[in-house]
């Protein structure tokens, strides 16, 4: 129903928007000691990505870049179950999702 | 093909014995080890007679591809087998010799605990032994010399738990292999200038002056050099008295009738470069009565029953380097196969005494062993009676023949070999009274354990003895107007005399006779004033002084080699280990590990642990990455 509003919007928009998302995500990252936390920053910054791809997809009617989103949203939902099995380990260990107690790997 | 293959098993028996002894020696029981040992002797000694009736009979060389060792480019090394006149001589008496000396082995040996390794090593000798003599090409005959010293180092230091004989054993393959250098040495100059290795190829190559007269003299003398080495010449003989560590037989075998002939072979077998060199076969000629006076004159003062025939042996071989040196080869040849048979003969009788008192190897303490084992006696005289040329024994022959020969060539060199075999019926004798007559010196413990040994030795004992007897046939001085059967078989491939010779007039010859025979007789009548009528037994060691001293300490040439030599080796190679190896080489791989732990602390500040900073450094240098790409574009 809506499709045509959202064909509308301009593409600049969209890179606005997956810009806008993309520093949400590092500012996460950076910030944030809570590791479920930097997690979800770092899909973010994955999604605006993805965002991107789709968005100059539709401008270049190029499919080729939604392939490219397919694959990156699979790849990403392995990182993730990976991701949070290395979480849970280290939540069993620590007792805590803080990254700062991870200090042991320093040279 | 059949005929080949038989012929192969010459060679391949020996080893084959080797391997089955030395694989399943903790399997097979001794007896079995040493009846397998002789078997692999005995059969290759048959084919051998027959190849050598069928050569006396007319039959023609037999000279086969064995096969390809390697190829380089367009040179490719074979082996081949030549069985001629020269080497069937020389396989005849080795396996002959070798068989009886595996058999005396079986008694010697018995109980010894490495009885079959014993027995392995002894094969493993005769198959090198054979591969030296019957190989078409230096290479070939290169990989046997190397392979007998390996067995003799093995087999003199075969005691190996006792630390002075296991040094022998290293001695002996230390010097060995500086005449090994100079036989490679030689051996690249035959290469180098004629294109091949095989005797035949090479000879031709000669014979169309492939080699220049200077070349030819280097070649000849460098393979010179390893005769020495191999053959126990002034100056690298020192090893061979030591090299008595080793089990009597093996001291018959190896270091008496076989592989010390090998350098004799060798000059012999090069005779077509020698005679092209006669200044180098003049250097053969000094060396070799050089060293058969040096070691008469230490033979005289020894007291250990196998270092006076030890001495004796390196005299010999003196002896036939000189009639090399005169161009003689047939002379040499003669003189090797009859001191085969009295030398092995010889070690064996002295291993038989040695059996019987218990060890004892020191001529002081024995003494009337006559009455008590007269087959060891017996053969014992015959032998020595043989080396020391009294007539109608082998030695009189063959040591007739060289100083006849020496004599026509140069008067000097005939007086020096005569002084020196004269010295050499003294020091047999001095060694057969004090051994045998006069009474019993040791204690009288070992008295009464006294007996002859058993049959097993006996009987090589006899064999030898009818050989070192009757072997002298086989060479018959040309005024009784007799054959010269060896010079007649060997006259096809061998001219009797490398240098031009007219005949002896007879009378001269019959003089030289009874000049040599007359020597001999006159020493051995010295010892016998000495050593029966004075009964004088030799002091003890301290006691000497003056001459006998010097002489008894080998006029201390193992102490020259010490200070010149090895004591500088050693020294440099201190040097190399406390200063080069410690400091320079292992400094500069001290600083290598040192300089990058340093280089890590610094950097390795930079890994803080903390998973934020991480982040933090990835981003940064994102950016800084990106920007760089925008600017810079």
């Amino acid at each position: 129903m809506n499709i045509e509003i959202i064909s509308g919007v301009s593409v600049q928009a969209y890179i606005w928007l997956s810009l806008i998302l993309f520093a949400i995500g590092v500012f996460g990252v950076l910030s944030r000691k809570n590791a479920i936390v930097i997690f979800m920053s770092v899909e973010l910054m994955l999604n605006a990505a993805n965002l991107l791809l789709v968005a100059f997809s539709k401008m270049y009617a190029d499919t080729s870049a939604q392939v490219f989103v397919m694959f990156t949203m699979a790849v990403a939902a392995a990182e993730v179950a990976v991701g949070l099995a290395i979480l849970v380990l280290m939540y069993r260990n620590t007792k805590t999702v803080n990254i700062d107690v991870l200090s042991k790997i320093k040279g | 093909m059949a005929a080949e293959s038989l012929y192969t098993a010459i060679i391949g028996l020996p080893l084959l014995g080797f391997l089955i002894i030395g694989f399943l020696k903790n399997k097979i029981s001794d007896n079995i080890a040493g009846i397998l040992a002789s078997t692999m002797v005995l059969i290759p000694f048959l084919i051998v007679s027959s190849v050598f009736f069928s050569l006396v009979n007319g039959g023609s060389a037999i000279h086969y591809y064995l096969l390809n060792w390697f190829t380089v480019g367009h040179y490719s090394v074979d082996y081949g087998i030549q069985l001629d006149r020269l080497s069937v001589v020389m396989s005849l008496f080795i396996t002959g010799v070798g068989f009886l000396i595996h058999l005396y082995s079986v008694s010697y040996m018995k109980g010894d605990k490495n009885f079959s390794t014993y027995f392995s090593y002894l094969n493993l000798f005769i198959f090198f032994m054979l591969v030296l003599v019957l190989s078409d090409n230096y290479l070939g005959m290169y990989i046997g010399w190397e392979g007998v010293g390996l067995c003799s180092y093995f087999l003199i230091g075969f005691w190996y738990k006792n630390n002075e004989y296991s040094n022998a054993g290293k001695k002996a393959f230390v010097m060995n292999r500086v005449g090994d250098l100079g036989f490679m040495v030689g051996m690249f100059y035959v290469f180098y200038y004629t294109g091949s290795l095989e005797f035949v190829k090479v000879e031709q190559a000669i014979g169309m002056g492939a080699m220049t007269p200077i070349v030819l003299m280097i070649a000849a003398s460098m393979l010179f050099v390893g005769a020495t080495g191999k053959s126990a010449q002034i100056p690298l003989f020192t090893w061979l008295p030591d090299a008595m560590a080793g089990p009597t037989p093996v001291s018959a075998l190896i270091h008496a009738a076989t592989m010390v002939t090998a350098g004799i072979y060798m000059v012999i077998r090069s005779n077509f470069l020698y005679s092209l060199a006669p200044e180098v076969l003049n250097v053969v000629g000094i060396i070799g009565v050089a060293s058969a006076l040096y070691a008469a004159i230490v033979g005289m003062t020894q007291n250990d029953i196998k270092k006076v025939l030890a001495y004796s042996t390196v005299s010999q071989l003196g002896l036939m380097f000189l009639a090399l040196g005169v161009g003689a080869y047939v002379t040499a040849l003669f003189h090797v196969l009859t001191h085969a048979f009295f030398k092995a003969l010889l070690f064996l009788g002295a291993g038989s005494v040695m059996h019987a008192v218990g060890g004892e190897q020191d001529i002081r303490k024995m003494g009337g062993l006559r009455k008590y084992m007269p087959i060891t006696f017996a053969t014992f005289l015959i032998a020595s009676l043989a080396i020391s040329g009294i007539p109608p024994f082998s030695g009189f022959f063959s040591k007739d023949e060289i100083l006849a020969q020496a004599f026509q060539q140069n008067t000097l060199l005939w007086v020096l070999g005569l002084v020196a075999s004269m010295m050499t019926a003294f020091y047999m004798f001095r060694l057969v009274f004090l051994t045998f007559y006069g009474d019993y010196r040791g204690n009288d413990d070992s008295k009464q354990k006294i007996h002859e040994s058993p049959k097993l030795m006996t009987i090589p004992l006899v064999v030898l003895a009818i050989l070192a007897t009757v072997a002298g046939t086989l060479g018959l001085p040309h005024v009784l107007n007799m054959p010269h059967l060896l010079n007649d078989f060997l006259s096809p491939i061998l001219a009797s005399s490398a240098r031009p010779q007219g005949h002896l007039e007879a009378s001269t010859e019959f003089m030289l006779m009874g000049i040599a025979t007359g020597g001999a007789l006159v020493s051995i009548a010295i010892a016998y004033m000495m050593y029966i009528s004075k009964k004088r037994v030799p002091d003890e060691d301290a006691n000497y002084s003056g001459l006998t001293k010097v002489a008894y300490h080998k006029f201390y040439i193992d102490e020259l080699y010490n200070a010149v030599i090895v004591r500088p080796m050693q020294w440099c190679s201190e040097f190399f280990h406390k200063v080069i190896d410690k400091v320079v080489v292992d400094g500069i791989v001290n600083m290598t590990g040192k300089a990058s732990l340093l280089a890590s602390d610094i950097v390795r500040t930079s890994q803080t642990g903390y998973t934020a900073f991480y982040i933090l450094a990835m981003v940064l240098s994102a950016c800084f990455i990106l920007g760089y790409f925008f600017i810079g574009s």
